[in-house]
């Protein structure tokens, strides 16, 4: 549980497309870093390449290391859904099975990996139901199916499925930005909680929660059109929002930008 | 209106919107009157050519299996044989080709890269354009025969399953209910694999990535998305092809042998379905009495048809209830 991730030279493309150039980054456990940065930069590219999601995109490929823990994910001996399975992922908008129970969304991943007891299932739904805070909310209705909850609802449980598996790293593709106000502080305050037990990377546009919320913070930029998207400078989220050593990156967090 | 401060324009254009509202309901209602009372009107055609004869038939309708119309004032019919022709033969071509088609439009729409999916699709179509009298030919000169070490085979060592038992016909040359659901099966396949690949091709990405994500294999992603997500289309394009099979006329007509006794209920069967004894005896639609034997099955046919698209289409709409 909450390994480390070392992104060495990691060059990402789509077909001919080169994305995004040498990402060096290291992402400590237990720990949240933020992905910052202009529209089509490449932060979501640099998140699935991951989780290994990138390569689901026709054509799409990388270049260099990513190591979770000293291991190479992209090693020729490992499997993509291995990966997959220890790293978990939530999306920009909720993409919970519709047709499926609450309950069945919540332990879908177990079930992939060929948990079958029943009891040892429903603790965990509940413990991951807890987990996301959606518990209170959902415990008399477990059985509906997951696409009759709010928006707000449906992306904690979509939380709740990807904490349920136990993963080693959780990646967040602007979660909130689907949401209102309140499901967002709900799952700010879900991500705090969450950080004692998993690796946290998430993508966000909005400045204000990547200073709430984490600890480092990684500003990537254009720098012209076809150009691929570059890692400008990472630090201490403090130190990015108050004195980053990059004018580009203080350019852009103070609106300053383009 | 009162409180409306914007002024009297935007109540104007509502008004006029509304009127093409009211001109395109009134259509859409009118045309889909004009279908209903057109299918009611069949119905009843069907109805009246058929009381007479009905009238006059000197045994069960539904129950019995003989057939003899040549004199009209001892009529004797009865659909069972027919009955049962129709949905054996029809059943065998749904069980065949359901899987196959679920299998290739899961193949052309989640494993092939599109670039090659698409002229294989397009192959599979084509299958929809081949003449049915083609396939009858095809089916009663070369499967047939081909068909008969396989019937031969399984009527040896299966018979104790009562589809398998040996039928009322000889099983030379293949002239029985296993080789027309075989044909049959090919002639609904391109139906049930483009109403499925359209379903499955629409699946949202969004669910996609997300199984994906938790660490699905292919299938498992398919299992988890695709096939909850398409299994409405894919059982209305199988009562499509189902309706297709029911009213396949001229290549049942060619593939199966005539009979002299009567169904013993088993695939080495010979007869008639509904629709191949009517256009057996189109020659001969003369006399009233003995047309309306035929019309009466006709009927039945009609019926039936009807009950099965109605069937499926609630179990598709269950499955969309349970959906949302
Ligand atoms: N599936 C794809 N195929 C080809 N190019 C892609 C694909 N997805 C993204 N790209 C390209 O890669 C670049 C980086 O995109 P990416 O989605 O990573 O940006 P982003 O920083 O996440 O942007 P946003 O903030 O708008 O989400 C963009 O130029 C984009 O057009
Ligand atoms: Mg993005």
């Amino acid at each position: 549980m909450a390994k480390r991730f070392d992104i060495k030279d990691l060059n990402i493309y789509y077909g001919k497309f080169h994305a995004v150039s040498s990402v060096n980054l290291a992402v400590p456990p237990r720990n949240v870093t933020a992905f910052i940065g202009p529209s089509g930069c490449g932060k979501s590219t640099v998140l699935r390449s991951l989780n290994r999601m990138h390569e689901v995109a026709p054509g799409a490929r990388v270049e260099g290391k990513v190591l979770l823990d000293g291991e190479d994910i992209y090693a020729s001996t490992v499997d993509p859904v291995e990966v997959r399975r220890t790293i978990g992922m939530v999306f920009q908008r909720p993409n919970p099975f519709p047709t499926m129970s609450i309950r069945d969304n919540v332990v879908a991943g177990l079930k992939l990996a060929g948990v079958k007891n029943k009891k040892k299932l429903d603790e965990v739904a509940e413990r991951s139901l807890r987990g996301a805070n959606l518990w209170n909310e959902v415990k008399d209705r477990l059985d509906r199916p997951g696409g009759g909850l709010s928006g707000g609802q449906q992306q904690r449980l979509c939380i709740a499925r990807a904490i349920a598996v136990q993963p080693d790293v959780l990646l967040m593709d602007e979660p909130c930005s689907a949401l209102d106000p309140i499901s967002t502080l709900a799952i700010e305050d879900l991500i705090t909680e969450l950080k004692k037990d998993f690796t946290i990377v998430i993508v966000t546009h909005n400045m204000q929660q990547a200073a709430r919320v984490s600890d480092q913070t990684a500003f990537f930029n254009l720098l012209g059109v076809g150009q691929p998207g570059q890692l400008i400078e990472v630090d201490d989220t403090e130190k990015i929002f108050s004195n980053p050593s990059q004018k580009a990156t203080e350019d852009y967090i103070s609106g300053r930008f383009g | 209106m009162t409180d409306n401060v914007t002024g009297s324009s935007p109540p104007a254009r509502s008004t006029g919107r509304r009127r093409g509202d009211g001109i395109f309901r009134s259509m859409t209602t009118g045309s889909s009157l004009v279908i209903v009372v057109s299918i009611g009107l069949i119905g009843l055609f069907l109805l009246i050519q058929a009381v007479p004869s009905l009238q006059a038939n000197t045994i069960n309708f539904f129950t019995s299996a003989e057939w003899s119309t040549g004199d009209v004032g001892n009529l004797a019919f009865g659909i069972r044989d027919l009955l049962v022709v129709t949905v054996l033969s029809s059943l065998l071509a749904l069980a065949i080709a359901m899987p196959i088609a679920m299998g290739i439009a899961l193949f052309l729409t989640h494993y092939l890269p599109p670039k090659i999916a698409q002229p294989f699709a397009y192959v599979i179509d084509l299958l929809a354009a081949v003449p049915s009298i083609v396939f009858g030919l095809w089916g009663a000169k070369v499967l047939g025969p081909s068909l008969e070490p396989i019937a031969t085979f399984l009527n040896e060592n299966l018979s104790w399953i009562p589809l398998f038992s040996d039928g009322n016909v000889s099983l030379s040359g293949g002239g029985n209910i296993f080789t027309a659901g075989i044909v049959l099966a090919i002639m609904i396949l391109p139906i049930i694999t483009a109403v499925s690949r359209e379903v499955f091709r629409q699946t949202p990405a969004m669910q996609i990535e997300g199984a994906l994500a938790l660490g699905a294999t292919r299938w498992e992603m398919i299992r988890t998305t695709v096939l909850p997500f398409g299994r409405s289309g894919y059982i209305a394009g199988s009562m499509l092809g189902l309706g297709r099979a029911l009213g396949e006329t001229v290549a049942v007509l060619i593939i199966l042998r005539s009979a002299s006794s009567s169904s013993t209920f088993s695939f080495f069967d010979g007869g008639y379905t509904f629709a191949s004894k009517i256009a057996s005896a189109a020659p001969e639609f003369s006399e009233p009495l003995s047309t309306g034997a035929y019309i009466a099955a006709g009927l039945v046919l009609f019926v039936f048809t009807f009950a099965v698209n109605a069937l499926a289409r609630y179990i598709a709409g269950r499955g969309k209830a349970k959906a949302s």
